[in-house]
């Protein structure tokens, strides 16, 4: 039960794009298609159970002085693994993810998690953890690249939306939309958020409200 | 080596493709630290001095150590233990010599290692003037320049976005909004002046 909430904890509850704002750079910017989104995913994903199994299973015999530059060096073997792989088998998507690979050793989120997770729980866990986080960042990056997509090139996953007559908006595929899409997707979720609250609060009220009243 | 490629690389570095803006490198900070500009000049200063320093400790790892050895697929582990490296001791000299600045950091000083604007400057560096055949000298005072350049663009992105949120406090945003989602529309607008600066053209 409590892998099963380790493992669905990122897609929304703790999202960490949007909810904890972690690993922003890479979320921006290769999300210019949804191609390059599930790749970048995929590798971080890859990246962050490999780093999260070693250092859960390494987690008591590195000194607590040392620990961050353990950690990182356990990141950036993997991170070069998934470097040089892909540089291997995919060629196209190596290149256009460009220098965002190696810069995965500096995504906050791998470290986020080894340093407040997997250095501390079992290794069971902290593969779900590894997991669901990795995928929650694989939902955000696509969704922001999806969004992006559609409205700056007309396209999803490379096929065409809407009829010829589309009009692209080239400014979400440039740098602004970026932002401006992850700011309104964080603010769309913290309206969904403040919704859910009243919900619970009005149910409360009545709940004591009927207690209060009997 | 010349003045003109040299100045188109610092015009390049701080306007046409600036680190923050038109890169997204370094946006955890430039998020986080951005809340007043007395935090984000001195955010800025050590960003500066690190990504100068890195750019010039890269250099002499990757044309001293990683190329004789052949082993310049391990640049990225190679890079980030220097930098770590780096940061720790720039922390512990800001401690030293400023308590306060320390104290108004916080933690954004050891995250400096998880900046990948610092990180980033490395990888762009050996990519744009160490695997393109420039010759030592050419490549040494190219990398050194667009270490600092890249750094006074982050801090100019950093500086600026403080000023605008410190205006954005006395403003009724939406509820909904406050916060990091006004920042990145805010950063987007920015974004789109920046966009401006690809039209120059130097050289």
């Amino acid at each position: 039960m409590s892998a099963l909430r380790e493992l669905t904890k990122g897609f929304y509850r703790e999202n960490p794009v949007f909810r904890l704002a972690l690993g922003l750079c890479p979320a921006l910017a290769v999300s210019t298609s949804v191609e390059n989104a599930l790749g970048m995913g995929a590798a971080a994903t890859f990246v962050l159970l490999g780093s999260n199994i070693v250092i859960s299973l390494l987690g008591k015999v590195i000194p607590a002085k040392v620990r961050i530059p353990c950690f990182v060096v356990v990141i950036a073997s993997f991170v070069t693994i998934v470097e040089l792989v892909m540089g291997a088998y995919l060629p196209e998507l190596s290149k256009s993810l460009g220098i965002f690979i190696p810069l995965i050793v500096v995504n906050c989120i791998i470290l986020g998690r080894a340093e407040a997770f997997a250095s501390k729980n079992g290794l069971w866990l902290s593969i779900m953890d590894g997991l669901g986080m990795g995928l929650g960042f694989t939902f955000a990056i696509v969704l922001i690249g999806a969004i992006r997509e559609i409205l700056g090139d007309g396209k999803f996953f490379g096929y065409m939306v809407f009829g010829p007559g589309f009009q692209p908006v080239l400014i979400m595929i440039l740098a602004p939309g970026a932002f401006i899409t992850i700011g309104l997707l964080m603010g769309y979720f913290n309206i969904l958020d403040a919704k859910k609250k009243r919900k619970a609060e009005a149910a409360a009220a009545a709940g004591s409200n009927a207690r209060g009243g009997r | 080596m010349d003045l003109g490629q040299l100045l188109a690389i610092i015009i390049g570095a701080i306007f046409v493709s600036n680190f923050v803006l038109a890169r997204f490198l370094g946006l955890c900070p430039f998020v986080g630290v951005s809340k007043d500009s007395d935090s984000a000049l001195g955010m800025g200063m050590a960003v500066i001095f690190v990504m100068t320093m890195a750019s010039l400790v890269t250099w002499f790892i990757y044309n001293y150590v990683l190329v004789p050895l052949e082993i310049t697929y391990l640049r990225t582990i190679a890079f980030i233990l220097v930098i770590a490296a780096l940061v720790q001791f720039v922390e512990m000299v800001i401690e030293k010599t400023s308590p306060t600045l320390h104290k108004s950091l916080g933690i954004y000083l050891p995250l400096i290692t998880t900046n990948c604007a610092v990180l980033g400057v490395a990888v762009v560096n050996v990519d744009s003037f160490m695997t393109t055949g420039l010759s030592r000298n050419a490549s040494f005072i190219y990398t050194i320049v667009h270490g600092f350049a890249a750094g006074l663009g982050f801090t100019l992105a950093l500086i600026l976005m403080a000023a605008i949120r410190e205006r954005l406090d006395l403003i009724d945003v939406p509820e909904s909004m406050r916060g990091i989602p006004i920042t990145f529309i805010v950063a987007g607008l920015m974004a789109i002046a920046f966009l401006g600066f690809s039209g120059l053209k130097i050289g």
